[in-house]
């Protein structure tokens, strides 16, 4: 057990892509935590999909020892985070488990959407704050000129900020120094009971599932008999370790101390980040407030393209809602696509993650339906109804009116492409709010309605920037606007999981991008097929889909069985990932790749 | 009752594999090679060898069909074909209707070469003729023009009981009324049996590449390929050479033989580089395939190291893949009780059904076949009826 004042726990946050995880590369090579043979670019980026994307998704947690200069050595806790949008509640949460941060600020870059919306996280986690200017050593770096804009624009402190290059480790050392002078030391009592917090749990095939610990009073060691304080599950500690990054066994931990812990779990239920861990015997009578629940903002249907596999996505799911607790699910049946689930999500970057990992880390081939935003229908009688699926809608007859969420959009962009900006935001239905400027940068703030952000705006906003706007949002509430359903029929029967509620202006619009969109996603059939947008019974937009007037091989001969067998069965494989509607076949990726569109 | 294996219902052939051409085509992806010197003489034991050991396990069948195919086989010395042929009649009995084609390339050298081939046993040849017109000849790469083919048809028509040729269609710039033209011409030759494929761009060759690169203009749309395609439906069955497969037409009667077998999923042994077979041992049958480089075949067959050579049992799911899509090629189409004795299992009822809707195959009593219209898009048929193996 280390003594309190030899501990420092701290989060790595920033905008996306300014070098968190690079950064923690260096503090854990410099101090020796790993194995310069072991070492690799994005070490804590662990999952396939993190590192294909080159994004971190995870929030990923490790100890490690760093002897200062003051001749003590001491326990550093680096916890590295998320910078997209999507995976903000993973900071936030994270930050409930240390004490400081370092704020990393690509220096050719400057202040960015996401640096803003971590700074006003960790103000609220009443954090100290040590700002990292980072990329030093590109020739468009300008660190004294960011340093002004973290003051400006922030508001803080920035005389102190730390110029480094986390590629190739300069400024690494006074970086370890400055967590050791500037961060606070954990507080807590070692006499105290038990009292600690459920930072976060995952499942690995190996060992069940894992708990992830920050000790704030009291002892835990291997066999003590604990309990979660909002399930009240009872368990026996069967394995206490650290992360170093690979698990590490330890005898105790003391307050102030993060660590893991297996107890044979059964229950994927049973463990709940933010719930207070105590001993069962002598618990304690404090617990923690617990993690403010994340708010899903867009569902969508999963459902298994093998209708036999619903129990196997059953079970993956809740082993994946273990490691991620922004993403919550109810089951679903559907007529055309059989039994599923309504999944909500933080964004469609997350969307696009949970069912990626889902097919690839337990193998199930999904069908993903329209993703759609929570509305509140106001029926005649007063009765309020949420509707996460526009499936659902009631019979119009009986609602008075819809609501949908809206939200604030920040986005910070450079002057000149601020004109698109602005006409993008119009474009989706968007109210100006403010507009100010910082240098050459505009900080533009919109309120607008969450439908017309969730699938593509992001996407959007980078293209018509070039990838130079960062943007930021949060919920703001419910408003009252003139919502439709539009449905779409393919070959004439009406595909459920394409539905969309829209803005009535917008319907014809959509309607038209929608068919359109479907006319290139959908391969051609042995017939020609009708696509149609539709709201109650009326036709709004109409696209023909020829039909396949030639598809044959000219010689096929001794030789060519083989391979022609060949190309059959890969074409037997595609067609696993179709889904048939009527007599169509359409393409499983068809139902997000078509709400996406391209002005 | 014991019933006769599947494969005698397709007949027993066998195809050899001559893999070098005296310049490549820019459009083709067969297995051929442009050589500077060539050793017929170790090639010729090659191959005597090979037709030795396939003997070992079949020299009880009877053998329908011989088929030298290449590459350019009209290249080969007669003294090489002879003495193959030679080996290949005292290994196996052969058929009363015994079949033996050779492929030429339509010029005055291989012309010249074309009686001492019938000599040796050689009864129908089929030319690569590819166009009638000396631009589109330059544009396929040929070497020949329109008139050296016409001399070289007459000289094999002279000489053989049976001759075929082959026309390319759907060529870059080819208009339905150029076609109409040059069928009609070739069909007033008045021969029996004719391949015209449609242009088909493969990866890997020299077309494949240009395409690739936007640089192989006035390539027909769909809608034209298939225009070019009614007309050669509509122009050959006049002429009673209707298609009784997909690319190949003949008068009744005149069809290849060796090429039924492949269709009709009978037995064949592969001899050659490169060259596949189909082979049914004690009830079950094997795919069988050699390396396809010319130097790699035949140093393992000279060192009798045979490295490379495959000999692997073909599940019945692929068998029973392999029936249909080369039976649903033919006019005649397939017979479904064979295909319920090959398959794992039968074919979707409701698939079928909805096939027939649309105009793409017939059934008859327990035949299956695919119309005209069904044939022209026979992979979205085929992808259609083995959905969920
Ligand atoms: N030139 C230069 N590039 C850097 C430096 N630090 C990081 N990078 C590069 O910046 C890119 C993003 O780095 P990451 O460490 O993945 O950034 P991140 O902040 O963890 O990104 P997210 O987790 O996706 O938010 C990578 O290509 C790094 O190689 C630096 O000091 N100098
Ligand atoms: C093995 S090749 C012919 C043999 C001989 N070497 C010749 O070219 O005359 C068989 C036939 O396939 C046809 N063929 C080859 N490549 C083709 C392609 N890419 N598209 C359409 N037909 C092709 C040609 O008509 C050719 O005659
Ligand atoms: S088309 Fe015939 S001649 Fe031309 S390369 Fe191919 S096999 Fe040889
Ligand atoms: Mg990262």
């Amino acid at each position: 057990m280390t003594e309190l004042s030899r501990i420092r726990n701290f989060s790595i946050v920033a905008h996306i892509d300014h070098g968190k995880s690079t950064l923690a590369d260096r503090l854990i090579q410099l101090t020796g935590t790993v194995a310069e043979r072991d070492m690799k670019e994005q070490l804590l980026d662990s999952m396939d999909i993190e590192r294909e994307r080159g994004i971190t998704i995870k929030a990923n947690s490790v100890r490690i020892e760093y002897p200062a200069q003051d001749g003590h050595t001491y326990i550093l806790n680096l916890i590295d985070t998320p910078g997209h949008v999507d995976f903000a509640y993973e900071v936030s949460r994270s930050m409930r488990a240390v004490e400081g941060s370092l704020l990393v600020v690509d220096a050719s870059q400057g202040v960015e959407a996401q640096t803003l919306a971590n700074v006003y996280q960790a103000i609220d986690a009443d954090h100290e704050i040590v700002p990292v200017l980072n990329k030093i050593d590109l020739p468009a770096a300008e660190p004294e000129r960011v340093k002004e804009q973290i003051e400006d624009v922030i508001g803080i402190d920035a005389s102190d900020a730390i110029p480094i290059s986390a590629k190739s480790g300069l400024g690494i050392p006074d970086v370890l120094e400055a967590i050791v002078r500037r961060l606070p030391a954990p507080k807590g009592d070692r006499t105290a009971p038990l009292k600690a917090m459920l930072v976060d749990s995952w499942y690995d095939s190996y060992l069940g599932v894992v708990v992830m610990i920050r000790v704030m009073d009291g002892i835990i060691r291997k066999g003590d008999r604990i309990k979660m304080m909002q399930t009240g599950a009872v368990y026996g500690i069967d394995r206490l370790a650290v992360l170093k990054p690979a698990m590490t066994d330890i005898a105790e931990l003391g307050p102030g101390e993060i660590g893991v812990f297996t107890a044979s779990i059964k229950q994927v239920r049973d463990t709940r980040v933010g719930d207070t861990i105590t001993h069962e015997k002598k618990p304690t009578d404090k617990p923690l407030p617990g993690f403010k629940p994340a708010q899903p903002v867009v569902f969508c249907g999963l459902f298994p393209v093998d209708s036999n596999e619903f129990d196997d996505l059953r079970d993956a799911i809740e082993k994946l809602a273990l490691n991620d607790a922004s993403f919550s699910y109810e089951m679903e049946t559907s007529a055309a696509l059989g039994f599923g689930f309504r999944c909500g999500f933080l964004g469609l970057l997350h969307l696009e993650v949970i069912r990626d990992r889902l097919e690839r880390e337990y193998d199930i081939d999904l069908i993903t339906t329209a993703p759609s935003v929570v509305y509140h229908i106001h029926m005649k009688d007063g009765s309020v109804e949420e509707l996460h699926n526009p499936a659902d809608l009631p019979d119009m007859t009986y609602v008075d009116h819809i609501e949908e969420p809206r939200i604030k959009a920040t986005i910070l962009v450079p002057d000149e492409y601020l004109g698109d900006v602005l006409k993008l935001c119009q474009d989706r239905r968007g109210i100006q709010e403010d507009l100010t400027y910082a240098g050459s940068r505009a900080m533009v703030v919109y309120d607008l309605p969450l439908n017309e952000v969730v699938f593509d705006f992001y996407d959007r906003l980078k293209s018509v920037t070039k990838g130079y706007a960062s943007f930021d949002y949060q919920m703001t509430g419910y408003r009252q606007d003139y919502l439709v359903k539009m449905q779409v029929l393919v070959n004439d029967e009406p595909v459920d999981a394409l539905s969309m509620m829209v803005h009535r202006d917008r319907a014809e619009m959509r309607g038209r991008a929608m068919c359109e969109k479907l006319k290139e996603l959908i391969p051609r059939h042995m017939f020609k097929i009708p696509i149609q947008a539709a709201i109650g019974g009326r036709v709004i937009a109409r696209e023909t889909l020829s039909a396949l007037r030639k598809d044959v091989t000219a010689k096929c001969y001794g030789g060519d069985a083989t391979r022609k067998k060949k190309l059959l069965e890969k074409q037997k494989a595609g067609k696993k990932k179709m889904r048939q509607f009527g007599k169509v076949e359409i393409p499983q990726s068809a139902f997000i790749s078509a709400l996406k569109m391209d002005s | 009752m014991s019933t006769a294996p599947d494969w005698q219902q397709g007949g027993f052939g066998l195809y050899l594999h001559w893999p070098f051409c005296q310049s490549k085509c820019p459009y083709c992806d067969f297995n051929s090679h442009v050589a500077a010197r060539i050793d017929q003489r170790l090639w010729r034991d090659a191959f005597l060898a090979e037709i030795a050991r396939a003997g070992r396990d079949t020299s009880d069948r009877i053998l329908d069909t011989v088929f030298f195919g290449g590459g350019t086989p009209s290249l080969m010395d007669p003294d090489l074909v002879a003495a193959i042929l030679d080996a290949i009649r005292s290994t196996w009995r052969t058929s009363n209707s015994f079949e033996v084609t050779l492929e030429a390339n339509p010029s005055s050298i291989e012309a010249a070469r074309f009686r001492a081939y019938r000599d040796a046993g050689v009864n129908r040849v089929s030319m690569g003729m590819q166009a009638m017109n000396d631009d589109d000849l330059r544009a396929l790469g040929r070497l020949h023009s329109a008139a050296d083919a016409l001399r070289a048809f007459d000289t094999a028509r002279a000489t053989f009981e049976r001759v075929s040729f082959d026309l390319i269609y759907a060529r870059q710039h080819q208009t339905p009324d150029d076609w109409r033209t040059e069928l009609d011409r070739a069909l007033a030759l008045g021969l029996d049996h004719l391949s015209l494929y449609q242009l088909t761009i493969e990866d890997g060759t020299a077309f494949g590449a240009r395409h690739a690169a936007g640089k192989l203009p006035g390539l027909p749309d769909d809608d034209r390929a298939v225009a070019l395609w009614d007309i050669t439906q509509e122009r050959t069955q006049s002429a009673g050479l209707p298609a009784y497969e997909v690319s190949n037409h003949a008068r009744p009667g005149a069809e290849s033989r060796h090429n039924l077998i492949y269709w009709r999923s009978g037995d064949w042994l592969g001899i050659g580089p490169g060259a596949h077979g189909r082979l049914t041992l004690d009830g079950t049958r094997y795919a069988t395939e050699t390396p396809r480089a010319p130097g790699a075949w035949l140093d393992g067959v000279s060192r009798e190291t045979r490295e490379g050579w495959e000999l692997s049992p073909l599940p019945a799911a692929e068998h029973a893949t392999e029936f249909l899509l080369m039976g649903l090629r033919l006019a005649e189409g397939v017979d479904l009780d064979r295909y319920d004795a090959i398959a794992p299992r039968a074919l979707d009822a409701q698939v079928l059904a909805g096939l027939a809707g649309d105009g793409m195959i017939e059934l008859d009593n327990r035949r299956l076949r695919t119309t005209s219209q069904g044939r022209l898009l026979l992979n979205a048929v085929l992808r259609a009826l083995l959905v969920d193996d």
